[in-house]
């Protein structure tokens, strides 16, 4: 299996071959998409969607963390993280595109 | 958000499109992410996370209902992990 990275610019290629727009107006509607969804998000909102997955935010309590390396104890924070649920439909499709 | 409100937001932001064409621009770019996991590979989404395909072993489980012993075969999950821009602005740091 040779794994390639897509990254923004493979993105909004495929945009402007699917949608007669500019390379640069097609990179700029990509943008969009994300500033969208990490918008939503950083107001505490979920961002569902269908067939593609969820992202929700969820609230962490603080904690006694420790440093793996010294065995110090550290004090962690109470801070939000994201969690990303993909559907059924992504799940199926990642495990049988990947079946070996 | 749902897919729906997004789409409403940038065709909104683009009224000199048509909505069907901002549905096909988004609906373009999760086909995208999915199809590029399909194949094993990842995205990288700088400042927002990246998408990768992480491998799970053969394993054998239970039917917690019967308690059943199952062979569960190996399979590849889909992963998300927060880059690290957004996690700082759900943080407030950014």
């Amino acid at each position: 299996m040779t794994e390639k990275t897509l990254t923004r610019m493979d993105l909004s290629e495929a945009v402007f071959r699917e949608v007669g727009l500019s390379r640069n107006e097609s990179a700029q509607l990509v943008e969009s998409v994300l500033n969208h969804m990490s918008d939503a998000l950083v107001r505490g909102e979920q961002v569902k969607i269908s067939s593609f997955g969820t992202f929700s935010v969820r609230d962490k309590s603080a904690r006694v963390g420790r440093n793996p390396k010294t065995g110090e104890e550290v004090p962690i924070q109470p801070r939000r993280v994201l969690t990303f649920r993909p559907s059924h439909l992504m799940k199926d499709r990642v495990a049988d595109g990947n079946r070996s | 958000m749902i897919r729906s409100e997004l789409i409403q937001k940038i065709a909104d932001e683009n009224p000199h499109l048509y909505q069907r064409d901002v549905e096909r621009i988004v609906n373009t770019v999760f086909e995208e992410v999915t199809g590029a996991m399909a194949k094993g590979d990842r995205v990288e989404l700088r400042g927002f996370g990246a998408f990768s395909v992480k491998k799970r072993d053969s394993r054998t489980g239970r039917n917690p209902r019967t308690g059943e012993t199952v062979y569960v075969e190996e399979k590849h999950v889909p992963f998300f992990k927060t880059g690290k821009l957004l996690r700082d602005r759900l943080n407030g740091k950014a």
